[in-house]
């Protein structure tokens, strides 16, 4: 599908999806930080790189839909509204985090956003999404279930079986696959039958299909609307693969030796923010000074982000047993 | 009421939650016009149709997890897996997401589903369909694992069930669809966790659960032939244990028989065992008796599957050896 | 632009240390934040560690290989001419630093168990036998065993307990001649012992939380002399005789806090408190009264005690007694007090050791005035000696100070007309 002729009009909107990828970005970066200082600890994905998806798709969004998505989730979590500090301070295992310390940088939760996590068994939350996607129908509310998943996803088999339960029930759900081309160290070529041509993996199951370039912010957005408008009127799952490039390792412990640096300098020049920010200068649609404040209020944010986790109280020993049950 | 039997009480169960809550939604393998590989929703399709009593493809990672996901939509979802063997295919969404969402969201999310599913051996169903793995279940936190031996618990714990916030496996054993009871006319529940004495003693606590309750009222009454009055626990919750009733009981009787059809290594009788000696050590006459199935998989052969089975009679041996009674 | 520390990064959740494989960046060298600078050599692979400040390399403080903790600062990074704090790579990180879990040293044998299997002769005999056994006062050693294995079980000792010996069991009749027969035992009945627990109180957790603050905080040595009671018992009785239309009466206890406070008065540091920063000088002297009620131990202080006659003393003391019980204590007489007295004398103790009532300096522990024999001017005589121990804060005064103010008290009882002057 190709993206469909941008409307220059919504100049603040676009703004608006040039600073969430910003935050995130900038968040990512300092998140790596202080995973050296070891403020944070366990596992740490960063999202650097993948923005454009997050924030392109989410912002098609209604508050009665449900987002689901993997581990790599600060993104996510971030452009479906999630508050900095929390999220920095979950990163950080304190009290004022978004799950109280106790699920970390792969856990996110945000039940009143209807964001779902944050989940580190790879597939292992289509199935959830698609129950949401079931409820939502069931109960008429209108709402459709957006998950994203990786590349590593299409091997597992709670892959194919969500696929061909959502399309046996007609559920309103759309995959988004993040190809960034490696699941932790191996090429998708490697690990996949048709390698890694992901591009038609609904068809087996009769499920609408399509590509979007995945550093292009206006084009996901456009693709992602058109799937969602689409299985919201009931006609049934959707699926997209956006093609992108995690600029970091898999996590911080990764070494990334199973790619070349240029292959990396050659995803860097697509960098979603630049692409965005360069297109609305070419427009006129902004000014260097304008970009400028932006991401420098964005970096406050960030900062704030930091102290607040930084000032934030460890939790409690008595949490420990806490939300075990009601 | 008349006698009727667990599946009648199942069947009663999820008639009038279909009936009283439109959230309800029952989903599994060949439940709907086939009517359940055990009959326990027959004619639910017809009266309540599709949305509500929906068959699902052989996929159990998939309408699990589904399930799941429609409990944290705000369904109350019933998810029949037509074996518990099969529950092994879907572990992960049991365990990583139902059990841990409401921990690992710092408690923002409720995941209020009800899993049922047959469990156990001695119809010849031979390794693969005959374990019990319920016992791995209740060592989930965040899990809830009942397990009736009687229409009335089966009808009482199915509505506790349903009532319930979290995730509860109620386990059903394949033996037991025909054992007859007695059921009140008035609603009542069985509360999670709560066991039950059904038959009180002075000399033996014998603490069981599920169809080894039949094997344990066997031993009872051959006991009581010898002068030995046995009191028997039936567990009715696995997770969580009730052990104040279990506790209280050998601290009376002073000898215990911990008697299940699960393999006995790993069994939750150990779990059990454990905890009697952490709390009433003091009090014991003799060790702790646990008597389980073999450890060996399944055997297809009836003979040999019986003798894998504990028997009331390798129980008697069992408790005669370790206190001489 | 700030000074940048580059500490050796943690790379994953398991590192605790690491060494630098190879310097990219030399010192001198322009950084832009986001410039690789070095490569990180870990336990499990060599990771490329970037900057995150831009600058000057100013400092390589830790070279190449060499391993040191995860959070050492190991470099600085600052503006070219930004003044950057002296570091010096240490000459060799010390092992301890490197903060690996320590491995027990081996696993000592349980004393207790090793003197058990020592002893031989087991018992065998089954918990809950051993209970009842040791409730009655068997000796387990004379009961047959009739469980398996000849172990002891419930209904052996139940027949012990019930005086008629353990019949023996009847498949192992050599038992029966081997074992001595239990002796009758006398069925005494089992003292009506509490069966069950008892909830806490709120003054039951103000006292535990008090008592365990003063022994945590609170290093207290003790002090003891034998106070010569004749002439105090004597003054008593003159001044009570010759108070006997006022209604008021003096106690022994109210010349011991009379004498307290008067010693205080001259050595002043008995009534001040211990803080981390400073000895905190109290402006009155409030001594506090050990008063046992039902519910549990009270220490309320008689205040200003600087200005009260023995006689203002003993109405006060009265007065706080009655109050004490009926509870119409005020939070200034509950918390007030600056130093102690606890008197055990009425219950005919000896001479005990108080806990101090946190923050005062010490508390003065009173026994009973005791007729004893003693030297009066070369001669035996009987005298009445009443042993007082100083319980001493020692963070506030040290031995000889507890010894010059526990004998000032000691001087004031014997010397009675001391105190009334």
């Amino acid at each position: 599908m190709q993206a469909e002729a941008i409307d220059i009009s919504f100049k603040t909107e676009l703004l608006s999806l040039y600073q969430q990828m910003y935050l995130i970005r900038e968040f990512e970066e300092r998140s790596g930080e202080m995973y050296t200082r070891g403020h944070i600890r366990g596992f740490l994905h960063l999202y650097s790189g993948q923005e454009a998806i997050a924030v392109g798709a989410i912002s098609t969004l209604e508050d009665r839909d449900y987002v689901v998505t993997h581990y790599r989730d600060h993104g996510h979590a971030l452009a479906r509204g999630m508050d900095p500090k929390h999220a920095m301070a979950e990163l950080f295992g304190k009290a004022t985090g978004s799950s109280k310390g106790k699920g970390g940088s792969m856990h996110l939760f945000q039940a009143s956003r209807n964001f779902y996590g944050g989940h580190a068994i790879v597939a292992g939350h289509l199935p959830l999404a698609a129950g949401l996607a079931l409820a939502a129908r069931y109960k008429n509310t209108g709402g459709v279930a957006l998950v994203f998943l990786g590349d590593g996803s299409v091997n597992e088999g709670e892959f194919h079986e969500t696929m061909n339960l959502a399309a046996v029930w007609n559920l309103p759900l759309v995959f988004l696959l993040e190809n960034n081309l490696y699941g932790m160290g191996t090429a998708v070529g490697r690990a996949h039958a048709r390698g890694g041509d992901f591009d038609m993996a609904g068809a087996p199951y009769g499920i609408a299909c399509a590509v979007v370039d995945g550093m292009d912010v206006l084009a996901v957005r456009e693709v992602a609307r058109a799937a969602i408008e689409k299985t919201r009127a009931g006609n049934g799952p959707a699926y997209i693969e956006a093609k992108t490039f995690r600029f970091r390792g898999h996590s911080l412990a990764d070494p990334v030796n199973y790619r070349s640096h240029e292959e990396e300098m050659e995803w860097r020049k697509k960098d979603p923010i630049s692409l965005l920010g360069d297109r609305l200068l070419q427009q006129d649609l902004t000014t260097e000074l304008e970009l400028l404040e932006i991401r420098e209020t964005q970096d406050d944010v960030v900062r704030e982000a930091i102290r607040f986790a930084e000032e934030s109280p460890e939790p409690t020993e008595d949490e420990l047993f806490t939300d075990i049950y009601a | 009421m008349p006698e009727i039997n667990i599946r009648d009480a199942l069947q009663m169960g999820h008639h009038e939650a279909l009936e009283n809550d439109p959230d309800v939604l029952i989903m599994g393998e060949d439940i709907g016009a086939y009517g359940g590989a055990y009959s326990v929703t027959a004619g639910l399709l017809d009266e309540f149709g599709p949305e509500r009593v929906r068959d699902t493809p052989i996929s159990e990672a998939a309408f699990v997890g589904a399930g799941i996901g429609a409990a944290v939509g705000g369904l109350k979802p019933i998810v029949e897996y037509m074996n518990l063997n099969f529950a092994l295919l879907a572990f992960d969404q049991m365990i990583n997401i139902g059990a841990s969402l409401r921990y690992m969201s710092g408690g923002q999310v409720s995941v209020p589903i009800v899993y049922r599913a047959p469990t156990g051996g001695g119809i010849q169903l031979a390794a693969t369909h005959s374990r019990s793995y319920e016992n791995w279940l209740a060592a989930i936190p965040g899990m809830k694992v009942v397990a009736p031996s009687t229409p009335a618990d089966a009808l009482g714990l199915l509505r506790s069930s349903l009532l319930d916030p979290d995730p509860v496996l109620m386990v059903e054993h394949v033996l037991m669809y025909q054992q007859k009871g007695f059921v009140p006319d008035e609603h009542f529940i069985v509360p999670i966790g709560l066991a039950d004495i059904k038959r009180p003693g002075s000399d033996l606590t014998i603490v069981s659960y599920h169809h080894a309750m039949v094997t344990a009222m066997e031993v009872a009454d051959k006991l009581a032939a010898r002068d030995v009055s046995a009191e028997v626990i039936d567990l009715r919750t696995l997770r969580p244990l009730d052990m104040p009733t279990v506790i209280t009981s050998v601290k009376k009787t002073n000898r215990v028989l911990l008697l299940e059809e699960n393999l006995k290594t790993g069994g939750i009788m150990g779990e059990i065992a454990a905890q009697i000696q952490e709390n009433a050590f003091d009090f014991l006459d003799g060790p702790v008796v646990r008597v389980g199935a073999e450890d060996v998989p399944h055997p297809y052969n009836r003979g040999l599957e019986q003798s894998m089975i504990p028997s009331a009679d390798k129980a008697i041996a069992a408790v005669s050896a370790a206190y001489g009674i | 632009m700030a000074v940048t520390e580059v500490v050796m990064p943690s790379m994953g959740a398991d590192m605790t240390e690491g060494s630098i494989a190879r310097w990219i960046k030399a010192e001198g060298d322009e950084i832009s934040r986001g410039d690789i600078l070095a490569e990180v050599e870990t336990d499990k692979a060599v990771v490329e560690m970037e900057a995150y400040g831009n600058g000057v390399l100013r400092k390589v403080i830790i070279g190449e290989g060499v391993t040191v903790p995860v959070g050492r600062v190991i470099a600085i990074i600052a503006d070219a001419d930004e003044e950057i704090p002296s570091m010096d790579a240490p000459a060799s990180e010390a092992p301890a630093a490197v903060a690996a879990p320590s491995t027990p040293a081996g696993v000592a044998p349980d004393p207790v168990a090793a003197t058990d299997a020592a002893s031989g002769g087991r018992v065998k005999a089954s918990p809950v036998a051993k209970k009842l056994a040791a409730e009655n006062g068997i000796d387990l050693a004379l009961v047959a065993g009739t469980g398996p294995g000849g172990r002891i079980v419930k209904s052996d000792v139940d027949a012990a307990i019930a005086g008629g010996g353990t019949p023996a069991p009847e498949a192992t009749p050599a038992a029966a001649v081997a074992t001595p027969v239990v002796q009758a035992v006398q069925a005494t009945p089992a003292p009506a012992l509490l069966t069950e627990d008892i909830p806490l109180t709120g003054m039951r957790k103000a006292i535990a939380r008090t008592v365990v603050r003063s022994k945590l905080d609170q290093p207290d040595f003790w002090v003891t002399v034998s106070v010569e009671m004749t002439e105090a018992l004597a003054a008593r009785k003159q001044i009570n005789d010759a108070m006997a239309d006022s209604g008021v009466r003096i106690s022994v206890n109210d010349m011991i806090l009379k004498a307290v406070a008067l010693s205080i008065e001259k050595h002043p540091k008995w009534n001040m408190s211990y803080t981390e920063e400073k000895l905190v000088a109290h402006p009155n002297i409030n001594v506090g009264v050990a008063i046992a009620l039902d519910e549990g131990l009270m220490v309320p202080a008689i205040l200003g005690c600087q200005g009260k006659s023995l006689k203002d003393i003993a109405i006060a003391s009265k007065d706080l007694g009655v109050r004490a019980k009926s509870g119409g204590l005020t939070q200034e007489e509950m918390t007030g007090g600056t130093f102690s007295v606890s008197n055990l004398g009425m219950f005919g103790i000896d001479e005990f050791s108080a806990i101090i009532f946190p923050p005062q300096p010490g508390i003065l522990a009173v026994g009973a005035s005791m007729p004893t024999p003693v030297v009066r001017d070369g001669e035996l005589a009987i005298g009445n000696i009443m042993k007082m121990t100083l319980s001493v804060d020692h963070r506030v005064n040290d031995g000889a100070e507890g010894a010059a103010f526990i004998n000032e008290i000691k001087r004031f009882l014997e010397n009675p007309l001391s105190m009334v002057l």
